[in-house]
């Protein structure tokens, strides 16, 4: 716990700061915060509507002012963020997840399977992402539970290299052979042998992914085929804001912040872990 | 006795990158003659590359300091500003190093590349004139019979044939110093023969001084006649090469004779 | 040459892969084309009659040869909904969308490339480091924001900017160029926040390698060795990252031209995509695919004309 400490503590021997995990730690601790808070408690009923208090400004009754049906938007926002978060995590694990698997059976095995499923996924990567995903949601439909499967397929090819490129790397070392003489199965050694060892990889895209999967889903939402209501996403809500941006500026920038902030907390922690060494 | 064309006195390099100043490079001095060979021998870390290096005006690290002097027609090479330094570099004083595969841009052509300080210094002369030097260079060096060298990039030669890019590129100016640090380490027995012929051939034909650097005693005796051994920064012994092998004061010295194999002990012939 | 060929074939053929994932994954999802053509008034009659006519009886190799040939001759199939040619409803709507793309990737390039060459050359200095802040915060956010944001600044507080003002390029070149420039600035400013990174650390890189010292050793200035020698070799790397972000603008394009309210590719396909109008969709989806292979093809040419090193790689 003191080592975990240090990391933000001033370096010794070159007297610096790793101001960028400094600063990730404490807007990702305050976004989760927020998104924990929310789910036991907001200052207001994040649906409830009052036509006397339409589209306020920033005050201490409301700190982020109102929408245009006199909703608490700072309470909307912990709402929201939930969703955002949620449809990111689950786009995460769908494409972490699968792609792991893909990746590792290929990047192991290797042979012509290995051939022909990095062609696809290299077809699919050089492709823009939302273009990917607009794809997949045509296919499905729009709604959350579809959007969020959507994002998880067109995430799932770069997870797909980035641990084949493991696999390749760890697959003939000292350790992998040894388990093999011992008559280990493969399949025992993809996952309790390799796998493990790809850990730190895997962890920084993950980062990176979740990044990517809070700015496609608000993009998909901004563009109103991400989630669909009662779960207004971050994105939504931002769409729906932007028409007030001349009445009421602060009420979309609010939201826009939040969602910046989100992308940077985790951004500037994964560049302050690769500082770490 | 020649003219003295290059003098270094009490040259004194020391690394701040840690805690500990750490001194690199301690009293060093070298009396260069023209059109002369001097070897500076040692292990690595011995501090010659640094020496080699302040002399070229290529020690560019920010933690640094340098002390003493090195005088080379009437300048002091480490204290005149930058743009007189430019001037000799390339122009007076050339250098090749040791790594012939990553000492050549990659992405320029030959030609380009050995011209350069031509391009540089030479201003008046034309693009034509420029071009018609640097092929005769190539052909001076060797690889004339390669197929239009000029329009090559690095990666299509050999280690030996960039080697020899190399030192076209150093020679085309005609320098009076030509500081060669570990040329032919990273190459083979018989390109290392040949690069070795073809330094001395230069020295021969074009009266240009040579400081060549190496660990290799046995390299250093094939072509010079002095030599300065280094060791962690200082210099240990100085004196003809002969001198030396027949009676090595240093037990330094000594071990460094004896790590060249046996083969080439009293090989006379070598000696050239 | 033969490096070109190879690379030709090599689009061609990613290119039938990809339609045909494309044509498949549109022709086995669920609900029937003519039903879905014909809504309520549909008969089984009706529908019969028009599967035979359209040819959705024929194998699925069949269907797709005669849809992918077609499409190569510009015929892109009949939009569901309006019942008019995909391609005349997208005519006009491509210049635009491309306009779009093309400014964002020449403000990208103006402005990342004088910036990570100087923040390489003044590395760890105060403006490097005010810069590399900038860059990460740019780069959290989204250009639907920053095109919000900007919106917000210069038309609500300089007032230099209408939104909604967009004027057609058939009507006023001028404006119509005009109006683009803001939506390019929203689309290029992530990207070119990532360029300037890329290039800050490929110079830092290429600076440190032995050519530099060989360079300086011949009598060159700082920025000689810079601009002569490193700086072709630093951007290799940015030019594969720089035609990706092409691709990317043009996909980006949808989004912000949903912000800005441009009339552009945009609309239709979001619409198409809310409505289940495939044909519209498959056509968008492979103009964009088409579009990403041609910028992938010319990334490897100008690739081939910077780096000599690439023919003996392969």
């Amino acid at each position: 716990m003191k080592k975990f400490f240090s990391l933000f503590k001033k370096n010794k021997a070159t007297g610096e700061r790793n101001t960028f995990l400094l600063l990730g730690a404490i807007i990702t601790g305050l976004m989760l915060l927020m998104v924990i808070v929310g789910l036991f408690y907001t200052p207001y009923n994040p649906t409830k509507m009052d036509a006397s208090a339409k589209l306020q400004g920033i005050s201490l009754k409301h700190i982020m002012g109102t929408d245009n049906m006199g909703r608490d938007v700072f309470s909307r926002v912990m709402y929201g963020s939930r969703i955002t978060v949620a449809i990111a995590t689950f786009t995460i694990i769908i494409g972490a997840g699968i792609g792991t698997i893909i990746g590792a059976l290929t990047g192991y095995f290797g042979g012509i399977a290995d051939e022909i499923t990095m062609r696809i996924i290299d077809a699919m990567l050089a492709f823009p992402s939302i273009l990917l995903s607009l794809v997949f949601v045509s296919l499905f439909g729009t709604g959350t539970y579809q959007v969020a499967i959507a994002l998880g397929i067109s995430f799932i090819p770069s997870f797909a290299r980035i641990v084949r490129g493991e696999f390749l790397r760890c697959k003939n070392m000292d350790y992998v052979e040894v388990a093999r003489l011992q008559g280990v199965s493969d399949i025992r050694i993809i996952f309790v042998h390799i796998l493990p060892n790809t850990v730190g990889v895997l962890l920084s895209s993950v980062m990176i992914g979740f990044n990517n999967a809070v700015l496609a889903e608000a993009g998909l939402s901004f563009l109103g085929i991400g989630a669909q209501p009662p779960h207004a996403s971050l994105g939504k809500m931002l769409s729906d804001a932007q028409g007030y941006l001349f009445n009421r500026p602060s009420y979309v920038i609010s939201i826009g912040v939040v969602i910046v902030l989100m992308v940077l907390g985790f951004s500037f922690l994964g560049e302050g872990i690769k500082r770490i060494k | 006795m020649g003219n003295v064309i290059l003098d270094v006195t009490d040259l004194h390099i020391e690394f701040h990158d840690h805690d500990r100043p750490e001194t690199v490079v301690e009293d060093f001095d070298l009396m260069l003659e023209e059109g002369e060979i001097v070897g500076i021998v040692g292990e690595s870390g011995s501090g010659k590359s640094m020496s080699a290096l302040a002399i070229a005006g290529l020690l560019k690290r920010h933690a640094l300091t340098k002390k003493g002097r090195i005088m080379f027609d009437g300048t002091d090479l480490l204290t005149c500003d930058r743009k007189t330094l430019r001037s000799y570099q390339g122009d007076e004083i050339s250098m090749i190093f040791q790594e012939p595969m990553t000492s050549l841009n990659p992405v320029k052509k030959i030609g380009w590349q050995v011209e350069e300080s031509l391009r540089i210094h030479h201003k008046d002369l034309d693009k034509k004139e420029r071009k018609r030097r640097a092929i005769e260079m190539l052909t001076a060096v060797g690889l004339g019979d390669l197929e239009r060298p000029y329009e090559r990039y690095p990666h299509e030669l050999s280690g030996g044939q960039r080697q020899r890019v190399m030192i076209a590129a150093a020679m085309i100016g005609e320098p009076r110093i030509l500081i060669a640090d570990e040329p032919t380490t990273a190459l083979d027995v018989t390109i290392q023969a040949q690069i070795v012929e073809l330094l001395r051939k230069m020295n021969r034909e074009k009266g240009t001084a040579i400081i060549f650097i190496s660990h290799d005693l046995s390299l250093i005796r094939q072509i010079c006649k002095r030599v300065i051994v280094m060791q962690k920064g200082n210099i240990v012994e100085t004196g003809s090469v002969e001198e030396i092998f027949k009676n090595p004061q240093m037990s330094y010295t000594r071990k460094l004779i004896a790590a060249i194999p046996q083969i080439d002990l009293g090989d006379d012939d070598l000696k050239g | 040459m033969r490096y070109i060929l190879k690379k030709v074939l090599s689009m061609v053929l990613t290119l039938i892969v990809v339609s045909l994932c494309v044509f498949l994954a549109f022709s086995l999802i669920p609900g029937d084309p003519v039903t879905r053509m014909f809504g309520t008034e549909a008969t089984p009659e009706l529908i019969a009659q028009y599967r035979e006519k359209m040819g959705f009886n024929d194998p699925l190799l069949v269907r797709y040869f005669r849809w992918f040939t077609s499409f190569l001759q510009g015929d892109m199939g009949t939009s569901y909904d309006y019942k008019v040619p995909v391609a005349g409803m997208l005519a006009e709507k491509i210049p635009i969308t491309l306009t779009l793309a093309v400014m964002s990737f020449v403000i990208m390039v103006i402005i990342s490339i004088p910036l990570g060459i100087y923040t390489a050359k003044y590395e760890n200095g105060i403006i490097d480091h005010i810069i590399s802040v900038i860059n990460q915060i740019i780069m959290a956010i989204p250009p639907f924001f920053s095109g919000i944001l900007l919106t917000f600044f210069f038309g609500v507080i300089l007032k230099i900017f209408t939104p909604g003002g967009f004027v057609s390029y058939t009507k006023d070149l001028h404006g119509f160029l005009k109006y683009l420039i803001l939506p390019a600035f929203a689309i290029a400013l992530p990207k070119a926040a990532m360029a300037t990174k890329l290039l800050r650390g490929s110079v830092i890189e290429e600076a440190g390698k032995d050519y530099t010292r060989t360079a300086y050793s011949r009598g060159n200035t700082t920025n000689a060795v810079l601009y002569l020698h490193v700086l072709k070799n630093a951007m290799i790397p940015v030019i594969t990252f720089m035609g990706m972000a092409l691709a990317d603008m043009v996909a980006g394009s949808i989004v912000i031209e949903q912000v800005f309210g441009i009339p552009g590719v945009s609309r239709i396909l979001l619409s198409s995509i809310n409505n289940r109008d495939y044909p519209v969709v498959e056509a968008i989806i492979m103009g964009i695919a088409i579009m990403v292979l041609v910028i992938n093809l010319l990334v490897d040419i100008i690739y081939r004309i910077i780096d000599p090193r690439i023919e003996v790689e392969e």
